[in-house]
């Protein structure tokens, strides 16, 4: 993705003053202001982009730093370098310099949260023993000093034999400190010596498996940290011989009382222990009698009625935000685009050119666009929800409910928010750390009733629903709309289950999930993500939903006849002033039914009749695959009512109910239309959902996936709704 | 029956003795701080039972029941 020559050949050259470049690792625990203090170094410089040997995008970034320029990548958050999940993974890899191309960096700055230093200083000790220039980044000190904590740094950079740069990302304090710390570490070889020292024993066996393994080439830290983790992804990467060879290894120090995971753990935490004595003063009364304000937050954000009401709350706005406040902005853009449309339609000459500029090209960015309200307002939320604590709050309140089916407490905004639109809801996944869980809800995540939905099922209620109240109070139409956002909600949870148990089986993954204390969201953090997020959704999943548009046009408008034009011509020259607009609505409800998309329609119609429906719908149906709302503008020009129709169009529901088969019973029934309604439940028919499927996931095979299992899920039921429903009211 | 951290209750806290198993669980767990002689206390259960929400090593960190099963506690450190 990004052109990175390997830095050796690149600082190789006698010239000074065309600097160097130089890459820069930032490594560190979850909740650290890792990302926050990423960004501040980086600015607008970052991108996504492939690093050098790792397959999965990561952020990257770059500064200078006077002629030097420094590459940053921003690795996944992690609690130790014995991975355990692919994203661990990718940090282990990238430090060690595994795979392809992929030297180690030159510089790692290991983000330490000053509040927290024995836990963070674990990744730490194994992040010194890769034998890396190394920086400390020391966030959250205003906390630690709110705190009570005194942290000697000098004493502690002495014992750990690094330097430690203390910052605070959001309001851009010792960033400067921190850059020009980079550059003096790059221009070290190598990094500092390492201050936790394994037992001999272990020493022993490491040196002398890198003699047996050394026709492999293994690296001795790569080696080390194999030996260590028993059972982890690092075991991986190792060929059967090497792995024979660590295990003996393990077995015999097993026999010396020397077990793994624990002789590392236990060693690091005594050293830790031993440091954090001699840098850091506990605040003077240990266990403060006074609560922080962050603990009497919690005991109302987390009480059983307060907690509750507060959460409801919460996701009530939430929702609110991107399902109606997005509205006007979505208006706007569609109006604009509309707008465009006609006045570039208006210029061009009519014909293939004009119809793919105004139908496929400018329909087709607008279609695209009209996500951003959304995606911005949903980020600038969850960053607000994330920043300050509260949204691991909202996770450790849903966990319970959401363990049932395999997942965890992470999956509930991103479920969620896809009751708005899929889109942003699966792009906000990515805070469940546990990529089966994260695979698992973005699958069922366009199960969810989204809002383009809703005009579908407001139509067909509206036209084929009895407006008549069910035991007294409950209206039918009401009722018909709640149990189709039902439907979704109870078929998602049994497809979480079996998806666990199948293609995401796996090593189960604790649920262990961090409680970081409250603090004020910084505004700065918020606009990033908002800006960051629409840019990503526009820049890659943009480009297939504009491709997708431009196909169905074309599906739509070829092949062109001449003869329709020609007898249209005829028609309208012989027809008054007053009725050729109506000659052109239906000459353009004569084309799509001429067109492919309408062969296809007709050719797919015994495949649809078990549904109840004709071949028009199942031709609308087709055209709205890429969205599923077009049904409404497809069905409007199948009707020859023209393309402007919208779902409270008294005009459509009349020509729907109108309409008749040969026999002369009509094609809509409410039979029929629950089907299509059940149909559109739970279709995936949304191509920008799988569009963002396959940016999120970098495959295709879950985005194909997803089509495959909703559009086959769809059929069966709309299938066993219109054939038990024929024999029960038959 | 040795007891775990699943069985504290609220506000209760004990001492932490050794964690069950050599799997990957028990590896995280160790890693995030659960190790030997360490104290850890239940600040609250989750409204529905589950997680639990304890204080190690000075940070705050929720999780399972099944999870809280593998932390073994010293028989003499648990108090009220």
């Amino acid at each position: 993705m990004v052109p990175l020559p390997s830095p050796v050949t690149e600082t190789v050259g006698p010239s000074l003053d065309t600097g160097r470049r130089y890459r820069v690792a930032v490594v560190g625990n979850p909740n650290t202001g890792k990302t926050t203090l990423f960004n501040a170094l980086t600015g607008l410089s970052q991108h996504t982009g492939n690093y050098p040997g790792v397959t999965v995008e990561s952020a990257l970034g770059e500064f200078r730093e006077d002629h030097d320029r420094f590459l940053v990548v921003d690795l996944p958050g992690t609690y130790s370098l014995a991975a355990r999940t692919p994203d661990e993974m990718i940090a282990v890899s990238v430090l060690l310099g595994r795979g392809t191309g992929g030297a180690q960096p030159d510089v790692i700055v290991c983000v330490v949260d000053a509040t927290n230093l024995d836990r963070n200083l674990y990744l730490t000790t194994q992040v010194i023993d890769i034998g890396r220039p190394l920086v400390i980044a020391l966030t959250m000190i205003d906390l630690a000093d709110k705190q009570g904590l005194c942290l000697h740094i000098p004493k502690l950079e002495r014992r750990l034999g690094v330097p430690i740069v203390a910052v605070h990302a959001a309001k851009r304090r010792g960033l400067v400190t921190l850059r020009r710390a980079i550059r003096t570490a790059a221009a070290v070889p190598s990094g500092p010596s390492r201050p936790v020292r394994l037992p001999a024993l272990v020493e022993r066996e490491l040196k002398a498996l890198a003699t047996t393994l050394s026709p492999q080439h293994v690296p001795p830290v790569f080696l080390e940290r194999a030996l260590l983790d028993a059972g982890g992804l690092i075991e991986g990467e190792l060929d059967s011989p090497a792995l024979t060879a660590i295990e003996a290894a393990r077995t015999r120090l097993a026999a010396a009382g020397l077990r793994v995971p624990q002789l590392e753990v236990e060693r690091r935490y005594e050293w830790i222990a031993q440091t954090v004595a001699a840098g850091c003063e506990p605040p003077a009364a240990p266990s403060s009698p006074q609560p922080s304000w962050s603990d009497r937050l919690d005991a109302l954000v987390l009480h059983k009625v307060w907690g509750a009401v507060i959460f409801l709350l919460t996701m009530a706005v939430t929702f609110q935000a991107i399902f109606s406040w997005a509205v006007p902005a979505i208006d706007a853009i569609d109006g604009l685009f509309a707008d465009i449309g006609s006045r570039v339609g208006g210029v061009l000459p009519e014909g293939p050119v004009q119809s793919l500029m105004v139908d496929g090209l400018i329909g087709g960015v607008g279609a695209v666009v009209v996500f951003v309200p959304q995606i911005a307002i949903l980020f600038g939320l969850l960053a607000l929800l994330e920043d300050s604590g509260y949204m691991a709050r909202a996770a450790f309140l849903m966990d319970r409910l959401l363990a049932g089916f395999g997942l965890s407490g992470r999956s509930f905004i991103p479920l969620l928010s896809s009751f708005a639109c899929a889109v942003p809801g699966i792009m906000s996944a990515r805070t469940i750390e546990n990529q089966r869980d994260r695979i698992a809800t973005i699958l069922i995540a366009p199960l969810m009733s989204c809002s383009a939905r809703l005009p579908v099922y407001v139509l067909l209620i509206s036209a084929f629903i009895p407006a008549q109240t069910v035991w007294g109070v409950v209206g039918l139409q009401g009722l018909t709309l709640f149990a189709m956002y039902l439907v979704g909600l109870l078929v998602a949870p049994p497809i979480a289950l079996a998806l666990k148990r199948t293609i995401l089986a796996g090593e189960p993954v604790p649920f262990l999930l961090e409680l970081p204390a409250f603090k004020v969201p910084a505004w700065r953090v918020v606009v990033f993500r908002m800006y960051d997020r629409s840019l990503a959704f526009l820049k890659r999943a943009g480009t297939i939903i504009l491709a997708a548009t431009i196909l169905v046009w074309a599906l739509s408008y070829y092949p062109y006849s001449e003869q329709i034009s020609q007898e249209f011509a005829a028609r309208r020259a012989a027809a008054p002033a007053t009725e050729r607009a109506g000659l052109a609505v239906e000459e353009a409800g004569e084309r799509l039914r001429q067109s492919y998309l309408g062969r296809a329609g007709r050719a797919i119609e015994p495949l649809v009749e078990p549904l109840g429906w004709d071949w028009k719908i199942g031709m609308a149906t087709l055209a709205s695959f890429p969205a599923r709302e077009v049904i409404i503008a497809a069905l409007g020009t199948i009707y020859n009512l023209g393309d402007e129709q919208d779902e409270a169009s008294l005009e459509l529901r009349e020509a729907m109910r109108a309409e008749r088969r040969a026999d002369g019973r009509p094609v809509y029934t409410p039979l029929v239309a629950l089907s299509i309604m059940v149909f559109f439940a739970l279709c995936c028919q949304c191509g920008a959902t799988l569009a963002t499927i396959k940016r999120e996931t970098n495959s295709w095979g879950y985005p194909v996936f997803t089509f495959v299992y909703m559009t086959s899920l769809a059929y069966l039921a709309a299938l066993g709704v219109y054939q038990l429903g024929s024999r029960l009211t038959g | 029956m040795q007891k775990t951290l699943a069985e504290l209750g609220p506000s209760e806290h004990g001492q932490i003795h050794a964690i069950h198993g050599t799997d990957g669980i028990a590896r995280r767990l160790a890693e995030l701080g659960f190790t030997p002689g360490q104290t850890v206390e239940v600040i609250r259960l989750a409204p529905l039972g589950d997680p639990m929400q304890v204080r190690i090593r000075g940070y705050q960190l929720a999780l399972r029941r099944q999870e809280a099963g593998r932390v073994l506690l010293a028989s003499s450190g648990s108090s009220a």
